[in-house]
């Protein structure tokens, strides 16, 4: 189901958590909520859910509009960060909770229900473990359960707040494939919180960036790592250096060097240079590059991190090398981007 | 590598703190001089006795029925206590009203105020011309000099240990469980009824056993409102008392003998709960 | 983190217009607040208020005059003497037992918890009676007692005996979970600066054991002074001589001497309101230096 959240707001106690923010989200899209803690990409989860209401704005699921209806009339499938598993409960009739409360018009037959719930756990592959309880069980499989007790209820939207927050970096891994290999079978519309930006690029169909209460940018993962809007996305995505730069008739100085980046359109003035460690070349001298002195050089697995030292008021910038370069430290170097023009920004005074 | 790295049988592990001889030694021979001994002092005299002496004795009509006055409205107590003593830790822990704060150091009283000061006090308000006795008379109901109120007494005796078993576990429930059943569709009632309260089985069942304990061995707090009619009011702990001031020795270690079987019996099913528990749900209750 | 923002309103915010998921409707908070208040109110509210309005009931003068009585001051007497006495040796105990249960593992140890928590579940009177069977004339010790002018039932060491046995699991089980939670990491740090073993205990272990045995001390402490079963049935109630408090409340009750009855029964509780006040400063203060476990 479609999703739309409109102008929405939500102060806590007059304190703004979200501010004036908008959001379509496709029917059947697997959506990432990507932010620092106190972003609001929980908030705006859990009123998606109507675990809060807002103080201004409206929620539409499809074209009805959701945002006056309880949590237990949005028919959501809501998995928690701890999983929230009721402890007295078996893993099936954990699953099957959501049917079994139904009013009995709505209530599948008692054998319905079990075979609905025997095939979630199918899926989330926790056969034969359905009569432990959840104090018997790994915390990578009571997120499997918590998911497939958010699915038995057929949700029109599946919300996941930080669903791999409390697991080991392996298990981790595996669940995130995992996840996505389970929402291409069901095609449910899927929303998760993270902080962790690796697994919202691996894992969204697109991702949103929060700060501070609003959207910075919505995007696949490719739009925001190679083209971030702000410098917000742009520092918080991904390595990245900046360099305090001076542009001149479009063309960016450091100091009274030229060093061979355009910045067509932008204002002249003081301004902000972002870039990539890994979108910088090393160069035995050369032509409008900035010069800089290897202070460090460690290989890193695959890669070689490099620390130059750029000059007292630049201070020390880090690039990445393929591993085969050595370095020798206090080997004097030039760099420079890879292609010609530049993506980087900052605010005051000017945008590049 | 020697042998010595084959693990044998250690009384303990070894550890580079001091004194563990010394305060084991204490805490045995303490534990021996003043519980064990005086226990055991108590099931050597009753088996002394002779099996069909002792049958003669536990089976004794005024005893079945001191025994079964007394086990009765300890569980009656306890049944009450842990209606009233949920709803009592569910206010003190979700709600927020002027007062709770006496309140919850209230709960405690019953602990720390003498058992025969409690008696006296329940007794001059529920006695026919008491405070509360007097409302209930003209209605009929008498409470004073009955077993209701042995209740009474009992349930006093007992309301803490429901309350500080129930309280804690409470107040650990994660906002997300109910939040998780919200999300599954389930209402208010729902949430309380079918998660929150079987949660809570554990805790209940050993705060019930805890009072239920209690009230079977109380005292003080009983015999003053009992009325202490034989057959009909007259509680164990004090037909024991009956016993000894008759120098009757053998009927009162007859009687003891068998109710502290009972209660270790109950202390074996408190420990039983919670090992059940701590398997089942990961909490001791 | 749960929540980017701590919703500072918390559970029961009411500023929202829309009840939240997981709280109940007014109506149904307002019966149970009520229930709950009822049930306190008739079953400890009204007692205790009770015991007070009873002792004036014939004015302040006569209160003191009661309270002035010789036997009531040797009962005063006889309850402080006993708790002197109790409460130390159950503290030197509970100190001893809850180091050698929290510090060091060994084979038994959830055994010797449980015999620890024995008088718990052994009615008061049964109490009393282990040590008339024990010591009684009829006993195997009896007699030798006798002949060696040793005086233990129906005098203070019985007294005494019988209040230890009763109070004796309350200072060790406030302090076993709390130094089994504190560890032993701080005591191997003192020991490997070079501090002997009595000194860890005085400068390491003991400040952060303090306000744990504090709350011990207060519980076990209550119970001592109140004790009526088990002091019951040892001390023979001689007047002016074996009688503490609780045994005078009884004596002077049964004579139908309630204002004298319930001017006694005041101290006793006061004594309560005091231990309960005493005792919710320090959960309130130290509640991390206090064992989490509130149960008694």
């Amino acid at each position: 189901m479609e999703v739309r959240v409109q102008n929405i707001r939500k102060e806590f106690s007059r304190f703004p958590a979200l501010n004036d923010v908008s959001l379509d989200i496709r029917s059947g899209e697997l959506i990432a909520l990507l932010g620092p803690s106190g972003s609001g990409k929980t908030t705006l989860l859990r009123l998606v859910a109507g675990l809060e209401t807002p103080t201004d704005g409206t929620i539409y699921f499809g074209d009805e509009d959701a945002s006056r209806k309880t949590v237990q009339q949005r028919n959501i499938g809501f998995v928690f960060q701890h999983y929230a598993l009721f402890r007295h409960m078996t893993v099936l009739d954990n699953v099957s909770f959501g049917l079994k409360i139904r009013p009995a018009g709505r209530r599948p037959s008692s054998a319905e229900i079990k075979r609905r719930a025997m095939e979630l756990i199918d899926l989330v592959q926790l056969t034969g473990l359905e009569k432990r309880y959840p104090a018997q069980l790994s915390g990578g499989q009571r997120q499997r359960v918590a998911l497939a007790r958010a699915m038995a209820v057929e949700p029109n939207v599946l919300l996941l707040d930080e669903p791999f927050g409390a697991l080991d970096a392996q298990v981790r891994k595996e669940l995130r494939r995992w996840l996505r290999e389970i929402h291409d079978r069901t095609g449910h519309t899927t929303i998760f919180v993270t902080h962790d930006q690796e697994e919202a690029l691996e894992l969204a169909d697109r991702v949103v960036v929060m700060s501070k209460g609003q959207i910075e940018q919505v995007g696949t993962p490719d739009e925001i790592y190679d083209t971030p809007v702000s410098p917000f996305v742009f520092g918080f995505i991904g390595q990245s250096n900046i360099l305090p730069v001076r542009i001149e008739n479009g063309q960016l100085w450091i100091e009274d060097r030229s060093i061979g980046i355009s910045a067509p359109g932008e204002k002249d003035g003081a301004a902000q240079l972002y870039f990539r460690p890994h979108d910088i070349e090393l160069l035995d001298g050369c032509g409008g590059c900035i010069a800089g002195l290897v202070t460090a050089s460690r290989r890193v697995a695959g890669t070689r991190h490099v620390e130059l030292d750029i000059g007292s008021t630049q201070g020390k910038v880090e690039i990445e090398l393929p591993r085969k370069r050595p370095q020798p430290i206090g080997h004097a170097s030039h760099f420079a981007r890879h292609g010609g023009n530049c993506s980087g920004t900052d605010h005051p005074p000017v945008d590049l | 590598m020697t042998a010595s790295t084959r693990k044998r049988w250690q009384f303990r592990q070894p550890s580079v703190i001091p004194g563990f001889g010394l305060a084991l030694g204490v805490t045995l021979s303490w534990l021996i001089l003043i519980i064990l001994i005086p226990l055991s002092g108590l099931l050597w005299r009753s088996s002394a006795l002779g099996w069909s002496t002792f049958w003669t004795l536990a089976t004794d009509e005024r005893t079945i029925n001191a025994l079964r006055i007394s086990f009765g409205t300890a569980f009656a107590a306890a049944l009450v206590n842990v209606v009233f003593g949920v709803i009592l830790a569910w206010v003190l822990v979700r709600y927020s009203f002027p007062g709770k704060r006496i309140i919850d150091a209230m709960v405690d009283l019953p602990f720390a105020l003498p058992t025969a000061v409690a008696g006296i006090a329940l007794t001059t308000l529920y006695a026919p011309n008491g405070w509360i006795g007097s409302l209930l008379t003209p209605l009929g109901i008498k409470i004073a000099f009955t077993p209701i109120g042995i209740v009474i007494a009992l349930v006093f005796v007992g309301l803490p240990f429901v309350v500080r078993t129930v309280q804690p576990i409470m107040e650990e429930i994660d906002k997300e469980v109910e939040e998780a059943a919200a999300t599954l569709g389930a209402n208010r009632f729902q949430t309380i009824s079918r998660v929150l309260l079987p949660g809570l089985t554990p805790a209940v069942l050993t705060g019930f056993a805890l009072a239920f304990a209690r009230g079977v061995g109380e005292y003080g707090s009983v015999i003053f409102i009992a009325g202490n009619l034989p057959y009909v009011s007259e509680i164990a702990p004090l037909l024991i008392v009956i016993r000894l001031e008759e120098f009757n020795y053998p009927a009162a270690t007859a009687i003891a003998a068998v109710m502290l079987v009972i209660s270790f019996a109950m202390l074996l099913v408190i420990n039983l709960i919670q090992a059940w528990s701590r398997r089942r749900y990961g909490y001791g209750a | 983190m749960a929540h980017d923002i701590p919703d500072p309103a918390g559970h029961h915010g009411t500023s929202e217009m829309v009840r939240t998921a997981t709280s109940e409707s007014r109506l149904a908070r307002y019966v149970l607040i009520g229930l709950a208040l009822c049930f306190m109110g008739l079953f400890v509210l009204m007692p205790l208020a009770a015991v007070f309005t009873e002792a004036m009931r014939n004015g302040p003068g006569e209160f003191l005059t009661v309270l002035s009585d010789p036997e009531t001051f040797s009962a005063i007497r006889l309850t402080l003497l006993v708790a002197v006495i109790a409460v130390p040796l159950n503290v030197v105990f509970g100190v001893a037992a809850a180091w050698a249960i929290a510090k060091f593992e060994f084979k038994g140890k959830a055994f010797l918890t449980t015999l620890i928590d024995l008088p718990f579940s052994v009615s008061p009177v049964i109490s009393g009676l282990v040590f008339i069977l024990l010591f009684g004339s009829h006993s195997l010790l009896g007699p030798w007692l006798q002949g060696n002018g040793i005086q233990i039932l129906f005098a203070v060491p019985g007294i005494v005996l019988a209040t230890v046995f009763v109070t004796f699991p309350f200072v060790a089980r406030e302090l076993i979970p709390l130094m089994q939670e504190q560890g032993t990491s701080d005591e191997e740090a003192a020991l490997s600066l070079g501090a002997s073993g009595w000194q860890t205990f005085w400068y390491v272990t003991l400040p952060n054991i303090k306000w744990g045995l504090l709350y011990g001390v207060l519980l076990c402490n209550a119970r001592a002074m109140g004790e009526f079963g088990a002091v019951s049935v040892v001390s023979g109630h001689i007047r002016g001589l074996t009688n503490t408090m609780p045994l005078q409340v009884e004596i002077l009750y049964n004579e139908y001497n309630f204002v004298a009855a319930f001017a006694v029964a005041t101290l006793l509780a006061l004594l309560a309101l005091v231990t309960l006040v005493l005792k919710s400063l320090l959960e309130m203060k130290f509640s991390e230096q206090i064992a989490a476990s509130r149960r008694h």
